[in-house]
């Protein structure tokens, strides 16, 4: 690893907010434009994944321990279903995005924002998941 | 009001069930937690099948889109059928696992293990349960990809390799049915396996759609595993944990075979194009060899477990044959051996599991003269196989008889012959087993044997006790699966 390069470290070090917020920008600006929770959740985990390589495996941990990845990777795919389940409870079928508010428009707006909200916590905890598995080999 | 939401519960419970069970801890725990959700899966299948058989299909909309739009789950009687298969088979072997995989594997990848049945069980259910041809290839990618882990988690490192294998195989049939379906989207415009049926006589014995059903036919038949492109399943079934080679066994290639059905009977109308190529004919070729030469090496094979697959590919053999018929008495039997091939290959894989439990590797030679201090596993052992048979009062008895009456029924009385003389290779190979078993002096040290667990035997003889039962009162089964049969034929 790359712990005695000074400017790497400090290059990352500058860059790390802004890509989170990136992600940020490409995971809201998905229903309107290229983008959306796959998109910012890679975007995430390249953040993440930088911070690895630079500082260490160890720092990563320390930032997205292991067990809250593993968790996290569950809960997306929660967060997805249970929208579904939500257009139940809501008098609907599943999935039916129609029924989350009184506005029709509003509420596949409102479901298609959980729903990528959910993609986003998967797909960058799955990411970051992969490299763990990958940077920890031979340890 | 919950009613008119079983069809997506029925997906559903076990998808979401199943991120939960990765974030419990203990093995235990997670045990429990799919236990209550595998039992939950057969209530909701038997309602909707009651629906069904009262009411006619139902068609589900999932997110409210209008089909052909929108992702429809449509249930009829032949997808209500097989999700009691999938989901009872899927229930019955809950018991049996705890015990099954404390020995087998560690702590830690108990919890994987459940969580990765539970998206195994709701992708199963998921293919039977949509209507929609793209939605299936979702399901089969969910369930495959479980599968492969499953498999993979064998105590065995051959298992590896097996998964491995499998994993290709499997990849490769998915991609075929995959660029099937694209094919007949070129086409038709429309991926609603009923709305392609209404559109595919407007482009019919057009060479797209000729192509279209080469793809899904080789494609599904790499996962249904019919003769000879069956090569991966004796390794993936040996060497997978015996709990998991129980459930695949008996609800996996299963279906496969539904969505056969389904393609050839819905979505391209029975006989269309399948006559005219003389599918029918190369199909049956092929189920007869399915039937016949994987016995014959079953018969030498010495690993117990590998036996009993390779006996698995000969029984697809019998249901490919029954729709190769295309008549009603041909599809009822297909139809009805679904389940109870389920029932008999499920049970005979618990029982070589409870064997497992005590001694590793289970082959002929180390089996023997068992029997004497595991009367009830040989007992069940004795019950599965003679129902593998076909000997009357038995399910297997039931099927082959649906099976010879077609083939009378065509005037083809070299093959009524012929399935009922393929009987005696199971006979000859079911009969190593019970001849080691019981009538063999025992090995020198195999004195501390004993029976499985109770909760392992009981998982176990339930399945035995429903070869017997279903054996003698044919008239659930047989009356559902002849309403199936009719379903597919379009005749009333």
């Amino acid at each position: 690893m790359m712990h005695r390069e000074t400017i790497p470290r400090v290059v990352t070090k500058l860059l790390f907010p802004y890509i989170l917020l990136f992600a940020l920008y490409v995971q809201f600006h998905g229903e309107l434009g290229p983008g959306g929770g796959f998109q910012a959740g890679v975007i995430v985990a390249a953040a993440i994944i930088l911070y690895g390589i630079i500082f260490g495996l160890q720092a990563a941990h320390r930032i997205a321990p292991p067990r809250l990845v593993e968790i996290m990777i569950s809960l997306g795919v929660l967060i997805y279903g249970v929208v579904g389940v939500f257009g139940l409870l809501f008098g609907g079928n599943y999935l039916d995005y129609f029924v989350l508010d009184p506005d029709p428009v509003n509420g596949q707006e409102r479901g298609i924002f959980w729903v990528e909200a959910g993609v986003l916590v998967t797909v960058s905890s799955t990411m970051v998941a992969i490299y763990y598995a990958f940077a920890g080999r031979g340890r | 009001m919950i009613a008119a939401h079983l069809p997506a519960l029925q997906v559903v419970i076990p998808l979401l069930a199943a991120p939960i069970c990765a974030m419990l801890r203990r093995g235990s725990h997670a045990w429990a937690w799919t236990m209550v959700v595998s039992w939950a899966m057969p209530v909701i299948a038997f309602a909707i099948l009651l629906q069904v058989l009262e009411g006619g299909t139902i068609s589900y909309w999932l997110g409210s889109w209008e089909p052909p739009w929108g992702i429809e789950y449509r249930i009829d009687t032949v997808n209500a059928f097989v999700l009691v298969l999938v989901s009872v088979i899927g229930a019955v072997v809950m018991p049996y696992a705890r015990a099954s995989l404390e020995r087998e594997m560690p702590a830690d990848r108990q919890v994987w293990y459940y969580t990765m049945y539970l998206l195994c069980l709701a992708g199963l259910l998921g293919m039977a349960a949509t209507g929609d041809a793209f939605n299936v290839f979702v399901f089969m990618e969910i369930a495959s990809l479980s599968s492969y882990v499953l498999i993979a988690l064998g105590r065995d490192r051959r298992a590896l390799v097996a998964a491995y294998q499998y994993l290709i195989v499997g990849t490769i049939g998915a991609t075929f049915y995959v660029i099937g379906v694209g094919f007949l989207y070129v086409m038709t415009g429309t991926l609603n396996i009923a709305d392609l049926a209404e559109r595919l006589p407007l482009v019919e014995n057009q060479r797209p759609v000729l192509i279209a059903l080469t793809f899904l036919i080789v494609g599904l038949s790499l996962k249904l595993a019919l003769f000879p492109l069956h090569f991966w399943l004796p390794g993936a079934y040996a060497y997978a944990p015996s709990v998991a080679t129980a459930f695949l066994a008996a609800s996996a290639t299963k279906v496969a075979i539904y969505l056969i059905l389904r393609f050839f009977f819905t979505v391209f109308g029975g006989s269309y194009p399948l006559a005219g190529l003389g599918v029918p004919l190369v199909w049956i070729a092929l189920s007869l060899a399915a039937i016949v030469l994987p016995s014959i090496t079953a018969i030498y094979e010495k690993d117990v477990k590998r036996m009993l697959a390779l006996s698995s590919v000969a029984q697809i053999g019998y249901i490919t044959l029954g729709i190769g018929l295309l008549s009603e008495a041909g599809l009822t039997g297909s139809i009805v051996h679904l389940l109870n091939h389920g029932l008999m290959k499920g049970a005979l894989f618990l029982l070589v599991g409870g064997i497992a439990y005590s001694k590793g590797a289970v082959t002929v030679d180390r089996i023997a003269g068992m029997a004497r201090r595991m009367p009830l596993t040989f007992a069940g052992f004795v019950v599965a196989g003679l129902s593998m048979v076909g000997v009357p009062g038995t399910v297997g008895f039931v099927s082959k008889w649906y099976l010879v009456l077609a083939a009378i029924e065509r005037g083809w009385w070299w093959l009524a012959i012929l399935v009922v003389a393929s009987s005696v290779l199971s006979l000859v190979y079911m009969g190593r087993l019970v001849e080691a078993s019981y009538f063999r002096p025992s090995a020198p040290d195999s004195t501390d044997d004993q029976e499985m667990p109770r909760s392992m035997l009981a998982s176990a003889w339930v399945l035995v006790a429903a070869c017997v039962y279903f054996g003698l009162d044919t008239d659930l089964t047989v009356r559902v699966a002849a309403q199936a049969a009719r379903t597919l034929l379009g005749t009333p």
